[in-house]
């Protein structure tokens, strides 16, 4: 059976010491008692402020406050005690965790109770119940039991009040008075515990014990036999819970024999002379043991004092602060040398525990409290040392103002690196939220402050943000600008931010705990010099960075990704030779045979239906659309194959090739002497944490170089079902009809993609014929379960476009199929294929990604162009930016 | 009290599948670049502030773009349309001087995301579509102190938030939503006036909705703003009996998973999760693709964590949809019974019994 124990020091009806440090407002002392209880062991605390002289309500509100700020005391539940009501709903309304109300009862009847319960029950708490009725407290076991049983039935059945969020207090009432009918007061209570637990066993019972004891008022010893012997038996018969001083609790084992048996009898009542015999050998204990020594790790008093300043710290301790402030201070050259060293030392901890996760936010502004202290400690001595430097014009601190940028409402981390300014003696104008930033820089003129921190949590506040850096360059502005909030980072700030305000520095800080670091640096003569200088440094790699590349990665040079090249087993390989060298135009291609080769899915995402076809005609939200759609498509694919609005042209080559580095030569004839024409492809650089077992590919690994003497050959074509698209647009849709005219072209599109399919097939087939049975399905065709490979110029495996212009030369692409090449090398009409022909197996698609400098100087000689205009050319790849590469040289 | 008839087929609907809740407003509200203009509209031309950001009042000046974001949500499947509330009470409204616009704005947003979920539910009746009508957590805290010379001070009370909410809530329910939402609790004390004022106006209107919450773990710690932990979280909101308990917001999936599963463990209640779409990148954007955030998801459904999911900040239709393609194959979670004992929570929670 747990039980658990309530802290009860918190109670200023139970303790007078408690009492007169609420009555003489030091809530900071109230507070080391509450968690002096935790540390002691309390799983639960208990808050009285019942005091005639109070304000108890505002005490509570007020208390509660300061506990909810407090971590390692609010981890516990809290039990609000009061036998007022008003007390304890000005308690539920300040506590965010489940709490315990302690305590109503029926004394003034069923209504009252009910009403309170379902209070309790909507503000989210257990409860309390004492057996008091109309008539008074129960003092007999069966009433104890009857009241209860009456309340429990009142609780579940007409409140929902859950079982196990009731907890009787069948009353403790003081034994060993002298007055007979006492005697029984601590049997009866353990004998309702017994049947309460029985009858209703979700419930609880909880009692308040030094009630009993009352009568040895002033003798520890005797009172913590009487606790502990009294919890003994209670505790067997199913008490759960009991207001104790968790640290001055006997040990049932421990209490001297013949004080047990004394108490033992009176609790008991196992004698009619039991309390006279406990009166009289009561002195004998008196004094003996003593209550024990509050039990707490205080080792770490025993350490160095930058080590207690950092525990003091950290743990938002402050009944030692001054103390070891003052110890730094006589080690300390000057008294700022401890603010800047020691204490700031400590506040990095702070920031490292909070940045890691392992603080959180309420502790870190109790760090930042702590810090005040130190540093209110200090100012006395900062003062005077400044009278005697002759320095007492200027001003202490800085002046930093704040604000929440224009569009954006979030302060909540404003406000906290605001407090944690202000600790630290900093003057803070906080101008609030959705500050536009002519009033940001009007403040900052009039105020003439020291530094501006912006805060802002969504994202359109980033460029808000660049706006105010901007306005402020634009102003003539010379202060340090903060950047801080949930969105904001070093890189946004570096990248974006800094570079609009190049008079002064625009500096990230992470967090709240950061602050004051950043802040002190910048307005120290001392160190902002070279503070801003190492964080211009920084900005400025942090730059460079971004600048090379959002997504950059490390490169590898171009010589070691050569050397890391696709690896093919030539000696074992036999190129096939295709039925033909040279080009072959098809011309007219029978569109009704292209229709089987259609990859629909893309058709249906052109009109951001998402999905797999046919799923998606199954599909529960989008199926009915794509099946609509669907059917449209057919009907309109039909008329266009009946009507032959389109006409569909292929021209498809060979040419004896052999590779030679990363360019592929090709040959006019078998004789292989005369070069016609060079295909050139680019290398993956990409470095990867595992190179072993992946290769740096380039497209010419997968054809035979010259040095193996194999007679390998590459192939190229060019598709379009585009002749005619203008005409049919013009013809067969009105200029309004969207719907139609959008399908069309889209189904012209696919119908491209699906002749480069068909071309593809017969080219293994019969034109190149090394794969002359092949038979596979549409959806295995779609999925390019088949040998060799059909890359285009442009697309991932050889991003550069211009290579086109070598297909369009060999195969005289334009006169035998009408597809044009525009100066940027796109294909009109638009719905057109055109690619090269791979046929080693082991060929296959990869993407080339960004590329390096040395590999561009590379590939422009082989083409034969500047570097500017490879980079030109190559620009989405370069993994680089050219322009920056280019002034670096020249300066 | 009587039940709201949505209810039942709400809880039909939640035995037989995991439900989708749609995914962020204010992302979808963003891609199409509201100019100051466009949301003053014609009725708030001469307002007296900026009112650029504040984007509850759409429902007013730009209902036609708050409903057609509603749809794009449910053509991605979602079963749970949010109001866009997430700012409608009178504690946020001040920023725009705009609070005697509060309760108006509640019942035009539940009133267009009825429309939305009505027009979508008459297409597929056996697939129902809800309106939550989203309470959000304003913004004060009535657990933290604003000013650290002064921890007792608070900026806000428990009856100031339990008023605003009031009229929030009645604003959601006259409005025609299925669900009061009290979402991305980051103070639980906040989310407790809440709870409370909502039992307040069901009482008052004779009817009663299911109440879903889902708080918001703000980062690595498991803590919420304010301090507490998932579980403690839970237990300091049970007493609402809520319908679903689950954590939205500041976390991505790959996050999220380990809270989202404490809560899992110890309620006996449908557990929900909406994260973001991942964590915001150093430019402040969101980009985790659709197919990611939905192959995070996944394994918590099919792990047993999820009765509800969806997104929050940065995610889109798309992504609603991809979650929806990866988890509707799994069965939602089993409530599970969970031994009655008095569950107390601080920043931490405290089982008894």
């Amino acid at each position: 059976m747990r039980f658990i124990n309530v802290g009860e020091r918190t109670n200023v009806t139970g303790s007078a010491k408690f009492r007169k440090l609420i009555e003489a407002n030091d809530y900071t002392a109230a507070l080391s008692v509450a968690r002096q209880q935790v540390e002691n062991g309390a799983q639960m605390i208990d808050v009285n402020m019942d005091e005639g002289l109070l304000d108890s309500e505002k005490a509570m509100q007020t208390f509660l406050n300061l506990i909810a700020s407090e971590p390692d005391i609010s981890k516990v539940p809290i039990m609000i005690d009061s036998s007022k009501w008003s007390v304890i709903e000005t308690g539920l309304k300040c506590v965010q965790g489940k709490a315990v109300v302690n305590s109503i009862s029926m004394k003034e009847g069923e209504g009252p109770f009910l009403e309170q319960a379902r209070k309790i029950l909507r503000y989210g708490a257990a409860v309390v119940v004492m057996a008091f009725n109309e008539q008074g407290q129960a003092e007999t076991a069966e009433q104890k039991f009857s009241i209860c049983q009456r309340a429990y039935k009142l609780l579940t059945e007409k409140v929902g009040f859950p079982p196990q969020d009731i907890i009787f207090d069948p009353n403790i009432f003081a034994v060993a008075t002298g007055i007979e009918e006492h005697n029984d007061y601590g049997v009866a209570y353990i004998e309702a515990t017994r049947r309460i637990k029985e009858e209703m066993p979700l419930t609880h019972v909880s009692g308040g014990v030094s009630n009993l004891s009352f009568s040895f008022r002033g003798n520890d010893p005797v009172r913590e036999a009487m606790h502990s012997v009294f919890l003994y038996h209670a505790i067997q018969a199913g008490m759960d819970m009991g207001i104790v001083n968790a640290g001055q609790l006997a040990v049932y084992d421990d209490i001297q024999a013949d004080l047990r048996e004394l108490v033992e009898d009176v609790i008991l009542n196992r004698r009619p002379d039991a309390t006279d015999r406990l009166l009289e050998a009561a002195p004998r204990f008196k004094g003996e043991g003593g209550p024990k020594k509050r039990e707490q790790d205080l080792s770490w008093r025993e350490k160095p004092v930058q080590d207690r300043l950092t525990h003091s710290l950290v743990h938002g301790i402050n009944d030692w602060i001054e103390e070891d402030t003052e110890e730094a201070r006589q080690q300390a050259e000057r008294p700022l040398h401890v603010i800047e060293g020691p204490l700031m030392a400590g506040m990095n901890v702070v920031g490292d525990l909070f940045g890691a996760g392992k603080m959180f936010l309420p502790q870190v502004v109790k760090s930042a409290r702590v810090m005040k202290q130190a540093v209110a400690y200090l100012q006395p001595f900062l003062e005077k040392e400044k009278q005697e430097m002759g320095l007492v014009n200027q001003p202490a601190a800085g002046k930093i103002l704040m604000a929440t940028v224009k569009g954006d409402v979030h302060d909540i981390g404003k406000n906290i690196v605001g407090v944690v300014l202000q600790c630290n003696n900093y003057e803070v104008i906080d101008l609030g939220v959705m500050v536009p930033a002519a009033k940001i820089l009007e403040t900052a003129k009039k105020e003439k402050v020291d530094v501006i921190g912006l805060s802002g949590l969504i994202t359109p506040s980033l460029d808000e943000m660049c706006f105010v850096a901007a306005e402020m360059e634009r102003e003539g502005f010379q202060l340090p600008l903060l950047i801080g909030g949930a969105t904001t980072s070093r890189v946004h700030t570096a990248v974006k931010v800094a570079p609009n305000y190049e008079r002064n520095q625009a500096i990230h800080v992470l967090d709240a705990s950061r602050a004051v670091g950043v802040v002190s640096k910048l307005l120290s003569d001392n160190d902002r010099g070279s503070f801003v200088e190492n964080i211009q440094a920084e900005y400025e790699k942090v730059r460079e960075a971004h600048h090379a590349s959002e997504a950059k990665k490390n490169r590898i040079t171009l010589q070691a990704a050569r050397d890391n090249r696709f690896e093919i087993d030539w000696p074992n390989y036999e190129p096939p030779k295709p039925s033909f060298t040279g080009a072959r135009a098809f011309s007219n291609y029978p569109l009704a045979d292209l229709v089987p080769y259609i990859d629909w899915s893309p058709f249906f995402s052109t009109w951001e239906l998402r999905g797999r076809y046919p799923a998606i005609l199954d599909d529960n939200t989008v199926g009915p659309e794509a099946r609509k759609l669907f059917a449209d498509a057919e009907e309109l694919l039909n008329r266009i194959v009946e009507g032959k609005w389109l006409t569909a042209n292929a021209v498809v080559g060979f040419w004896p090739a052999n590779a030679v580095g990363d360019d592929i030569l090709l040959f006019d004839d078998d004789d292989r002497k005369n070069v016609r024409a060079t295909a050139h492809t680019l290398r993956q650089q990409i470095a990867r944490d595992h190179n072993r077992g992946r290769a740096h590919s380039a497209l010419a690994d997968f054809i035979a170089p010259q040095s193996t003497g194999l007679a390998d050959y590459l192939g190229g074509f060019a598709v379009t079902t585009g002749i005619g698209e203008e005409e049919a647009l013009e013809a067969h849709f009105k200029k309004t009809d969207d719907y139609g005219r959008i399908m069309f072209k889209a189904l012209a599109d696919r119908l491209a993609e699906a002749f480069a399919e068909a071309m593809h097939e017969k080219v293994r087939r019969e034109l190149w014929g090394y794969a002359p049975n092949e038979k596979l399905t549409s959806e295995e065709l779609i999925a390019e379960k088949y040998r060799g490979i059909r890359p285009a110029p442009g697309y991932p495996a050889q991003p550069d476009h211009t290579e086109k212009s070598t297909l369009w030369e060999l195969m005289d692409v334009e006169k035998q199929t009408g597809i044009k090449l525009t100066e940027s090398y796109a294909m009109w009409p638009g719905s057109a294929v055109s690619g090269f022909y791979y046929a080693h197996p082991d060929s296959h698609y990869f993407g080339v990604a960004k590329i390096e400098a040395d590999q561009v100087e590379d590939y422009a000689a082989r083409k034969g162009w500047s570097i500017e205009t490879a980079e030109r050319w190559l620009a989405p790849i370069l993994n680089y930016d050219p322009r920056r590469e280019r002034s670096a040289k020249v300066a | 009290m009587k039940r709201k008839p949505s209810w039942a087929a709400l809880e039909a609907a939640a035995a037989k599948r995991i439900l989708i809740i749609d995914g962020a407003m204010g992302t979808m509200i963003q891609r199409r670049k509201p100019t100051e203009a466009d949301y003053r509209g014609e009725r708030f031309n001469d307002w007296k502030c900026d009112v650029q950001g504040n984007n509850d009042l759409l429902v007013l000046t730009q209902p036609d773009m708050i409903m057609e974001i509603h749809e794009e949500y449910l053509a991605a499947g979602a079963d749970i349309l949010e109001t866009n509330t997430f700012n409608a009470q009178r504690i946020s409204m001040a920023d725009y001087q705009m609070e005697e616009l509060s309760y108006e704005i509640n019942v035009e947003a539940a009133r267009i995301a009825r429309a939305a979920a009505d027009k979508w539910t008459k297409k597929t009746p056996d697939k129902p579509r809800f309106v939550a009508g989203a309470v959000g957590p304003t913004n004060r805290t009535a657990s933290l102190s604003p000013d650290v010379n002064d921890p007792g001070f608070r900026n806000t009370s428990f009856d100031v938030l339990r008023e605003a909410y009031s009229e929030q809530v009645r604003g959601l329910v006259n409005g025609g939503a299925d669900i009061i939402l009290i979402e991305t609790v980051f103070d639980t004390l906040n989310a407790k006036a809440a709870g409370y004022a909502t039992l307040e106006v069901f009482d008052e209107l004779g009817v009663e909705l299911p109440i879903m919450i889902s708080g918001t773990i703000t980062d690595r710690s498991g803590r919420t703003l304010s301090g507490q932990t998932a579980e403690a979280f839970w237990y300091s909101m049970a007493h609402l009996k809520p319908f679903s308990i689950g954590l939205n917001c500041a976390l991505g999936a790959e996050l999220m998973r380990p809270y989202v599963a404490e809560l899992a463990h110890v309620a006996n209640t449908r557990v929900s999760a909406y994260p973001n779409a991942g964590l915001p990148n150093a430019m402040g954007e969101y980009d985790q693709t659709p197919h990611e955030m939905a192959c995070l998801l996944e394994p918590w459904a099919e792990d047993g964590l999820l009765n509800i999911v969806g997104g929050c900040c940065g995610s889109t239709p798309e992504h609603i949809q991809h979650v929806r393609e990866h988890v509707e194959k799994h069965a939602p979670r089993e409530v599970p019974e969970i031994a009655p004992k008095m569950r107390l929570s601080g920043l931490e929670p405290f089982v008894h019994g």
